[in-house]
């Protein structure tokens, strides 16, 4: 039975040349189709890895109470002063606290790609933040001088955003700010923001309010008596998450997006090229129906004739898949984009084609070869002989 | 007479839709080792559907065929395949070869449901196209060969595994008549000194001439058994 098995479908595969124009149907179908679901998965991962990659389990943000997001947040100096200096935030040589109160504000800002403006994250921060945050290293230029209008530029926001470019000046608040270094930060979400020092900032403003206030903990274990503390104060009246659980949250909208993008349009599409490989594989059956017809009559068992167009089919299913897999890598993996995130400004993130979406994009591929190629599989060694010979 | 294809009281129905058209009746038939039966009738009496009959492409309605005795009319489908991969060599009107092997390639087909070694295979499939005068073509694909060649390794095909029956269904019906007649006289020169028994369905009589037997069919029924006196050369 393997021998037969082998010979046939070793026939059917040398065939495929001959049925070239039908096979490609599959193969272009399925290829679309994979680079489909896994370009979307690439977005949902990319995203995800931005935020998720922003923050620290020892790191703790604090917003009023009910605020989902930074800029709907507001905190008074007085309170931040009471968050920093609450028991179970690190402190270092000189025993002040690891934290920075900061002002959020947003700047619309020519985007690179189509010269309409967008809204960029402009982020007043204290002078602990280079301790806070050692994961942002200024790579050129320099950390900007309090009291005067500098800024450091995320990466992402440079690659994004036009005349962000070290030496630049940016002009907002009627004034033109001087941009004097660009940082990066594992590419997080900070990476799209702008940063100045927190009283040039609330100045320019002129605001006296912060919008969050973060801190650096003793240890990841200090967190719960840390919230405990400030959330029963009844003068706070604010609430307090571990940085990566407030960041996951930011993103849990767009992953909903981009989860029914996946599995709604892709579905759609699968469906639809589930149809197209069944289409094909009828055909390719009908048009080899003497050839089967005729194994079949000198004794080649049905199931080798099943085994043969299945493998068929899957194995186009794999060429396509693998074409489609492989073409979203080279056309999207890595690719900076940019959307709306927290805040309503832009976050910038790569899109990132993991192995695992890789593997996916296979895995959706075989799953429309095996139904597609099943139904004409059952066919094909089903059909009489004696009507198959005469069909011919 | 030792018959090695017996018929008994056979016929055929096919239904399509609401319809029964009863093809073959109550055919009796027995055809003896070692006979080249010609069997003749106009289109639609029913000659490709007995032959399909005796070579276990498809069971009768009812009655009984039995072929190197042994009863195949009810069968299942699987061990009908094994069945015919052991008894019964087709040969068909359009050659029925496969286009990506070569010539060597398909004859070696039936034999892939053997136990042979691949060298072996390979060695009976030189024999079997040096029987039929092709060996020097076994490298040759089908579009490479003539109709007449074609059909001569599709006869080597037929016989590679050294069937008991030798099942032609029309085999010159593509061919202009000198090379019909080559592939007659192949098939003779197989059932006079191979001992090859022979069914072949013709519309031609000259064709006919080069049987032993020829079985006359009209309206699904036998009408006439004539043995040719002097049979074709």
């Amino acid at each position: 039975m393997f021998k037969q098995t082998i010979a046939v479908t070793s026939m059917n595969l040398r065939a495929l040349p001959q049925r070239l124009g039908i096979s490609l149907v599959i193969v272009i179908g399925i290829a679309v189709t994979v680079a489909v679901l896994v370009s979307v998965g690439a977005m949902a991962t990319g995203f995800q890895k931005t935020l998720s990659n922003t923050g620290r389990d020892d790191r703790v943000i604090v917003l009023r109470g009910g605020s989902e997001a930074e800029l709907s947040s507001t905190i008074s100096r007085d309170n931040t002063l009471t968050i920093l200096d609450a028991p179970g935030v690190k402190r270092d040589a000189d025993g002040k606290p690891i934290g920075s109160a900061d002002m959020v504000a947003i700047v619309s800002l020519p985007l690179k790609a189509s010269g309409s403006g967008a809204n960029v994250t402009l982020r007043g921060v204290g002078p602990k933040m280079p301790v806070l945050r050692p994961e942002i290293r200024i790579v050129e230029g320099r950390m900007f001088t309090p009291a005067l209008r500098e800024l450091i530029v995320g990466r992402g926001a440079v690659k994004q955003f036009s005349g962000l470019d070290l030496g630049s000046k940016v002009s907002f608040r009627d004034a033109d700010w001087t941009v004097v270094g660009i940082f990066e930060s594992n590419g997080d979400a900070h990476e799209s923001e702008l940063m100045t020092d927190i009283e040039t900032a609330l100045s320019a403003y002129r605001r006296n309010l912060f919008q969050s206030v973060t801190v650096m903990l003793e240890s990841p274990e200090a967190f719960n008596a840390y919230k405990d503390r400030l959330t029963t104060d009844p003068t706070l009246g604010v609430d307090v998450k571990r940085e990566p659980d407030y960041y996951a949250k930011q993103s849990q909208g767009l992953k909903k997006l981009l989860d029914l993008l996946s599995f709604g349009v892709g579905g759609i599409m699968a469906l639809g090229a589930i149809f197209g490989t069944l289409n094909t594989m009828y055909t390719a059956v009908s048009s080899r129906g003497v050839e089967i017809a005729t194994l079949r009559a000198i004794g080649f068992g049905a199931l080798p004739v099943v085994v043969s167009v299945f493998v068929e089919a899957l194995a186009l299913a794999l060429i396509g898949g693998a074409l489609g897999a492989i073409g979203a890598w080279i056309f999207f993996n890595g690719n900076t984009v940019n959307t709306l995130g927290a805040n309503f400004t832009q976050v910038v993130f790569n899109l990132t084609v993991s192995p695992a979406l890789l593997v996916n994009g296979i895995v959706w591929a075989c799953v429309i070869g095996v139904i597609g190629g099943l139904f004409p599989a059952v066919r094909a060694a089903r059909l009489p002989i004696a009507t198959a010979l005469r069909a011919g | 007479m030792n018959a090695i294809v017996t018929l008994q009281n056979v016929t055929k129905r096919y239904t399509r839709g609401k319809q029964t058209v009863e093809v073959l009746h109550g055919i009796d038939l027995e055809i003896a080792q070692g006979d080249f039966v010609a069997l003749m009738g106009p289109s639609g009496s029913g000659k490709t559907t007995l032959l399909n009959l005796i070579g276990g492409l498809d069971q009768p309605s009812t009655g009984s065929v039995a072929v190197a005795g042994e009863r195949i009319d009810s069968l299942s489908g699987s061990r009908l395949a094994k069945w015919r991969a052991r008894h019964i060599g087709f040969v068909f009107q359009f050659y029925n070869l496969m286009p990506m092997l070569t010539a060597q390639r398909n004859v070696e087909l039936p034999l892939l449901l053997t136990s042979l070694s691949a060298s072996q295979r390979k060695r009976n499939a030189e024999a079997a196209l040096a029987v039929v005068g092709l060996a020097e073509r076994a490298r040759h694909k089908p579009n490479e060969l003539s109709g007449g060649q074609a059909q001569r390794v599709a006869i080597a095909r037929a016989l590679v595994a050294d069937p008991t029956l030798l099942v032609c269904d029309e085999p010159t019906g593509d061919l202009d008549r000198s090379t019909a007649d080559e592939i007659l006289n192949l098939l003779q020169v197989l059932n006079r000194e191979h001992g090859k028994t022979i069914v072949m369905v013709t519309h031609d009589p000259k064709a006919a001439e080069f049987a032993t037997h020829q079985l006359h069919l009209d309206k699904g029924k036998l009408v006439g058994t004539t043995a040719t006196s002097t049979t074709a050369a």
